[in-house]
């Protein structure tokens, strides 16, 4: 039964919720420091909230140990925090990350040696999503979601997997994930979020702009984007790596029990145990040990 | 002579003719109307569909024959407009959910008609032909034939790899079957091929599709009614338990074509049409085709990209059951975890008292029960678990 449209939720009303790296080993070692770029963001979330009344923005923390919640623009406890010099959005959120990341250093893990640790951006990718469904609950009358990834922080291969499914799960309720990447390399991981996704991937050149980057092409809202040039999708490299030497194949041999991809032909699947070209009574099933020793086989 | 007066209402009435807004309201005990909070019922039947799914082998690569019965019974108004109508827009639904929960799979399409089996279309992994071919072909006329049906899917069934999982679905709307033999010949030869038959009946049990179900190790269902129905066509669609001997397990060799550069020009092999740009490039060949996954047209060999085969990986990975937890009034702990890890909702139901939620058993962290259904059925990973 189609009621008529009302007047308060029009096209152009968005929901962003904004993942945020925290991660202290990529920030330590950024051009760009952490508190400049919290500077460009609270000034673009502001923006975001002076669009259009009925906006709203929530800011999740990507941390190294740890992920949670630092701001809600629709929950009602905002207005009591505010020393009358900042507005009660940045004393907010910078309180909220200040603690956050009090508590993240204190779940401590070791920095491992040689590369630049990666943050927990599966976590953080599945929570929001967790949000946006409680959002799609609460009826018909709703802003329009979708995801904004700040990320600096290099993808990490044991969250292929759990970052594909939110990929996936993200695509069936249509919301885009956008991403800006703030790191030197290139994130694949990013790269294929945003495409399958129908989101917008893109990494600043000059990062003492980061502001006008953020507000000319993540502040526009789902609707407007039919209508203005975005950057495109290039080379967006959809190739796989073999299981067995992680280098990328353009063809290669997959394991029809697991599905586990290799490069050469072998006679026993090593994550799945199935032996080829015989019928076989039993065959192993894929543990979860099995899975963290797959990706660190060299 | 004002059109906008149809059956006798005005324009803004109309938007409130089908609202029955008072079915959704129920009384508690004090005498007041509250709207009937179905959040437990749904979670209460999605534990149930959860205790049916242990971890157990899939078969991620199949090849399933939907049979569709076109005969007189097909046409009964029981289910409206008729029976064939709503089997029609369910098949295709379900078409769309297979291949985007089974990408590496394909699905064929048989008609039952006149009392003769007729094979729609072959085995074929592009949802838009099966659709296209199943749209135009709806005239139900005759009886219908379970024995010459399940001979002919045998027989296309026969010519597929080794390591595929062979799979008949059947929606059977007849009560009888027309056959010109002996129909547990049919079944022992399906059981000997190692093809699992399932049926979904659309109007009574029936002993034949009941005991050819239990043969080859199917599942039997009878709908009662469209929702019924569209729920027991969509259980088809996730991959069912893998029985290890029917399937050999072997190395299919893919190919993992990039995509063709921007503004380069080239004649598709699967439209024989100019395209410009958008496409991608079989590594063996260097053909051109337009959509993933598909088999090149020339050298023969499977296309997929990495996202095709990540999909079915969740089915590799499952994450465990939550547990339900009965929270103790007294529990001093309640206080601070009162909020959904996941959405940040409020576990407090009304009252200040605490709600019905559950909790993983790795990472400890509590959920509410629409983000349980959520994560087990759409997102498949933990956010508790992800965060560590």
């Amino acid at each position: 039964m189609a009621s008529a449209p009302s007047k308060l939720y029009s096209d152009d009303v968005s929901l962003v919720v904004v993942l945020l790296d925290t991660n202290p080993f990529f920030w330590s070692s950024s051009s760009l420091s952490f508190s400049q770029f919290l500077t460009h963001v609270l000034a673009f979330l502001n923006a975001i909230l002076t669009l259009n009344q009925l906006n709203q923005v929530v800011v999740i923390a990507t941390g190294y140990n740890s992920c949670d919640y630092v701001y809600d623009s629709s929950s009602t406890g905002n207005q009591s925090v505010g020393n009358g010099r900042m507005p009660s959005l940045c004393a907010t959120l910078l309180q909220n990350l200040e603690e956050f990341m009090n508590k993240d250093e204190q779940l401590g893990k070791q920095e491992p040696e040689g590369r630049i640790a990666c943050s927990l951006l599966s976590g953080s990718l599945s929570m929001a999503l967790c949000y946006i469904q409680r959002v799609f609950r609460s009826g018909l009358l709703h802003p329009q979601p979708r995801i904004l990834c700040l990320q600096g922080s290099p993808d990490g291969p044991e969250q292929y997997v759990a970052i594909m499914n939110a990929i996936f799960s993200a695509q069936r309720s249509m919301v885009p994930i956008d991403s800006c990447y703030l790191g030197a390399q290139n994130s694949a991981f990013l790269q294929q979020a945003s495409y399958i996704t129908g989101g917008v991937h893109h990494k600043p050149q000059q990062l003492d702009g980061l502001f006008q980057y953020l507000l000319t092409i993540f502040g526009t809202d789902l609707h407007s984007r039919n209508f203005l040039q975005l950057p495109k999708p290039v080379g967006v490299d959809f190739r796989a790596s073999c299981f067995c030497h992680k280098n990328t194949i353009d063809m290669g041999y997959i394991c029809s029990v697991c599905l586990s991809i290799y490069c050469k032909h072998l006679k026993k699947c090593s994550t799945c145990g199935s032996v080829f070209g015989q019928a076989q009574t039993q065959s192993d099933e894929p543990s979860a040990t099995n899975r963290k020793r797959k990706t660190t086989d060299a | 002579e004002d059109e906008d007066d149809n059956l006798g209402l005005e324009a803004w009435e109309r938007s409130y003719a089908d609202d029955r807004s008072w079915e959704a309201l129920q009384e508690d005990e004090s005498g007041f109307l509250r709207p009937i909070d179905n959040s437990a019922f749904y979670h209460a039947q999605y534990r149930r569909r959860l205790r049916t799914t242990a971890r157990i082998q899939k078969g991620l690569i199949r090849y399933l024959y939907i049979v569709i019965d076109l005969s007189r019974a097909a046409a009964e108004m029981d289910f409206r407009p008729s029976r064939m109508a709503v089997v029609a827009k369910q098949v295709e639904a379900f078409v769309r959910e297979f291949f985007d929960q089974n990408p590496l799979s394909q699905i064929g399409l048989v008609t039952v008609k006149d009392g003769v089996a007729n094979c729609l279309t072959d085995l074929g992994g592009s949802p838009e032909s099966h659709i296209k071919a199943l749209m135009g072909k709806l005239g139900c006329s005759g009886d219908s034939s379970l024995q010459n049906a399940l001979d002919l899917v045998q027989g296309l069934l026969s010519q597929i790899p080794s390591y595929g999982h062979r799979e008949v679905l059947i929606l059977y709307s007849a009560l009888s079957t027309c056959d010109p033999g002996d129909i547990m010949e049919t079944i022992q030869k399906c059981k000997e091929s190692k093809i699992r038959c399932s049926v979904i009946g659309l109007s009574a049990e029936m002993f034949i599709c009941k005991h050819l179900c239990q043969d080859t190790g199917g599942s039997y269902s009878v709908a009662l009614d469209e929702s019924h129905f569209k729920e027991l066509i969509m259980e088809h669609a996730p991959p069912p338990p893998a029985i290890a001997e029917f399937a050999i397990a072997n190395l299919i060799k893919m190919g993992f074509p990039q995509r063709a550069g921007e503004g380069s020009i080239s004649i598709c092999s699967c439209h024989k049409e100019v395209k410009v740009g958008v496409g991608y490039t079989c590594p063996r060949c260097k053909a051109r085709v337009c959509e993933l996954p598909t088999d090149c047209r020339i050298c023969g060999l499977q296309l997929v990209s990495s996202p095709h085969l990540a999909r079915s990986y969740h089915h590799l990975f499952p994450i465990a059951p939550f547990d339900e937890v009965t929270p103790l009034l007294n529990d001093p702990r309640n206080r601070s975890r009162s909020t959904c890890f996941g959405c940040q909702q409020s576990l407090l139901s009304s009252g200040n008292k605490p709600g019905l939620y559950v909790a993983c058993p790795k990472c400890k962290k509590h959920f509410c029960l629409e983000c349980d259904i959520y994560i087990h059925e759409s997102l498949h990973n933990c956010p508790g678990c992800e965060s560590l």
